[in-house]
């Protein structure tokens, strides 16, 4: 052990109060930082996670489509020709064209787990009680289960029957509770004139009201049928392998299909901005307790320092250099610095676990019935960074101060 | 104050220090000449503000002089650089001041094992067993573990005077050390020094205003405005 570590360790013992208070402003510090980013990252990975399992990682939407027309001119003078451009006769075609071959060709990215086609139309649902708006999504029963969590998010009735049966559907669970619809119900669709009657097969919840409230899943040669939009395909909904790449795929896959491809990232841009400036808040506002607690070493080592001078005289007149009193009071700062955030840590990863386990029923862009956490490496690391970069820069500061005493100056003041 | 038989083992010659603002600073060591032999015991006397404990500081190299030079164990330390100079204190110079300044947190025994922890030049259990030596020499081996803070004055003194001697040096500078303590614990202190002195071969240089105490030193050398206007051979 060196001299100047055996000697920090004493001093800081003869302060344990003081040196308490700082170390206790660290550990809070430390363990709120970890337990809000595990809370703003697990509610924000659970968002993603419902987007995800309803919209799919990728949507190939729209076919690119010119917005001008053009036609030849020939002046009549010169002979020469030019193009004249014109918006009026455009018509803007939604949807995706030639569908199966545009599927072919996203297959060709190593990253494309699967894609299915889906028709998406606005119908009115009616039963005995009540009649509501609703759109009417017409999925490939089999490939859809590989795009989207539906199968996990049943919540009443059965997949299977869903699959089994032509005319079943599956029911968003705030629509079916607003219709007081139950699985083996018989529901009305209404488009135009026609109505076509459907079997509730089963009830889903997504967490995400907007969807729960408004989608309809049948078979999507059945919505074809009832929307009169044969072959049609709104969107393809794509999955991937790796989901975080989908922002960087988009573009050659763009270049190639020559649609418009969104990536979850852009579709869900306000909602992912919003967890980040909650989380970049909460990093902010804990941040400054810990800022706090530095403020709180650097008062402690100064006091220390005032209280010590004559004990920094005599290591001075017996040996010790300038460094070796800075490296004593810096040695104390790392000693609180170093307990603080390894109890931080332990403090931080007691709050999460005890924050999964509080109970909290929450829908509207996502469902969850407890606290959701996210158990990230990061948030520890991030958090002891933070720490470590006040308290110390706090330490260094009188420590240095300590280092500038003159020895003879403070053993003659004493002596009188 | 020559003593030509011998090696000075530490030496000024022609020393200046001035102190305060530069504007009204005051001339306090005037030229000061003075060589300390090894085995021999030396009292500075004078009057208060004189410039006794400025030389002691100055010599002790935790002052530094404007103008002269110092010599310590023949090598000139004048100019040497403050790491240079920290080295030379934990080797070669023991202090002890009129307060004990023995750190509280410590036990006696690691007090005196401070300045041997910063020289590093002995085992752990090497310097604990000198630590406890000395304690024994100053006649505290009872009390070995016990806290700084937990001993008297006079006991505190002796802890300090064995903490001076830790590291053996050659130079013992003294800034009073007797001026904090009553007549039986000065008289404990001065005999301690003394006696080790004589054992270890060691300079002792006190500043005292005690004049009993300077008596019983091997040479008085007496200080006014600056300068030395005496020295006598106690003995």
């Amino acid at each position: 052990m060196s001299p100047n570590f055996r000697i920090a360790v004493r001093f800081l013992l003869s302060k344990k109060r003081s040196m308490l208070m700082s170390l206790a402003g660290i550990v809070l510090g430390v363990g709120l930082f970890i337990v809000a980013q595990a809370n703003t990252t697990g509610f924000e990975k659970l968002f993603i996670k419902t987007v995800l399992g309803a919209n799919g990682a990728v949507r190939v939407q729209d076919k690119f489509q010119e917005t001008l027309t053009s036609i030849q001119i020939e002046q009549e003078d010169t002979g020469r020709q030019f193009e004249f451009g014109r918006a009026s006769g455009r018509k803007y075609r939604p949807g995706v064209e030639h569908a199966d071959k545009v599927i072919e060709s996203l297959y060709q990215f190593s990253n494309v787990l699967a894609a299915s086609k889906v028709l998406r139309g606005a119908i009115d649902v009616s039963n005995n009680f009540k009649a509501e708006p609703a759109q009417l999504f017409g999925i490939e029963k089999d490939m859809h289960m590989l795009v989207s969590d539906l199968e996990e998010q049943i919540v009443f009735g059965s997949m299977l029957d869903f699959q089994r049966n032509p005319r079943g559907a599956l029911v968003g669970l705030a629509l079916a509770e607003r219709m007081m619809i139950e699985p083996g119900d018989s529901i009305l669709f209404t488009v135009g004139d026609e109505s076509h009657r459907v079997l509730v097969s089963g009830i889903y919840e997504t967490g995400y009201r907007d969807i729960d409230r408004e989608r309809i899943f049948i078979d999507i040669n059945q919505a074809r049928r009832i929307l009169k939009r044969p072959h049609q395909t709104s969107y393809i909904q794509v999955s991937l392998f790796d989901v975080e790449k989908a922002d960087d795929d988009r573009y050659l896959m763009e270049s190639v299909v020559q649609h418009i491809v969104a990536p979850w990232q852009e579709r869900e841009k306000v909602w992912l901005q919003v967890f980040q400036a909650v989380r970049i808040s909460a990093m902010i506002s804990l941040s400054s307790i810990i800022f706090i607690s530095g403020l709180g070493m650097f008062s402690t080592l100064a006091i220390i320092i005032m209280e010590k001078t004559r004990e920094i005289a005599i290591l001075r007149s017996i040996g010790y250099t300038r460094r070796d009193v800075t490296h004593i009071f810096i040695w104390q700062g790392f000693i609180v610095t170093v307990v603080g955030i390894l109890t931080g840590w332990l403090t931080g990863a007691t709050l999460t676990l005890v924050a999964s386990r509080l109970p909290i029923r929450i829908r509207g862009i996502f469902s969850t019935d407890s606290f959701v956490v996210d158990w990230s490496i990061w948030h520890y690391v991030i958090a002891g960074m933070i720490a470590f970069i006040f308290v110390m820069t706090a330490s260094i500061i009188p420590s240095r101060r300590a280092a500038k005493l003159e020895p003879g100056d403070v053993i003659r003041g004493t002596s009188g | 104050m020559t003593q030509t038989d011998k090696k000075p083992v530490l030496e000024c010659k022609g020393l200046h220090r001035y102190l305060g603002d530069p504007e009204q600073r005051v001339h306090v060591l005037k030229g000061v000449d003075l060589q300390l032999f090894r085995g021999n015991t030396y009292a500075i006397v004078g009057p208060s503000g004189c410039g006794k404990s400025t030389l002691l500081y100055t010599l002790g190299l935790l002052d530094r002089q404007n103008e002269g030079t110092i010599l310590v164990d023949g090598i000139d330390v004048s100019k040497s650089n403050e790491d240079q100079r920290t080295r030379i204190r934990n080797e070669k110079i023991g202090f002890v001041f009129q307060f004990h300044f023995l750190l509280p947190e410590f036990t006696t025994t690691e007090n005196i094992m401070i300045p041997m922890w910063k020289r590093g030049n002995r085992k752990t259990l090497t310097m604990e067993r000198r630590a406890h030596m000395l304690l024994q020499s100053v006649g505290l081996g009872d009390k070995t573990e016990r806290l700084a803070n937990r001993l008297s004055g006079g006991e505190q003194q002796r802890v300090a005077v064995a903490r001076a001697l830790a590291n053996d040096p050659p130079i013992v500078l003294a800034d009073e050390p007797t001026g904090n303590l009553d007549v039986k614990n000065s008289n404990i202190v001065f005999e301690l020094l003394y006696q080790l002195s004589k054992r270890n071969n060691q300079a002792v240089l006190i500043v005292t205003h005690n004049p009993d105490i300077a008596r019983r030193c091997d040479y008085i050398l007496k200080m006014r405005d600056g300068v030395f206007t005496a020295s006598e051979s106690a003995g």
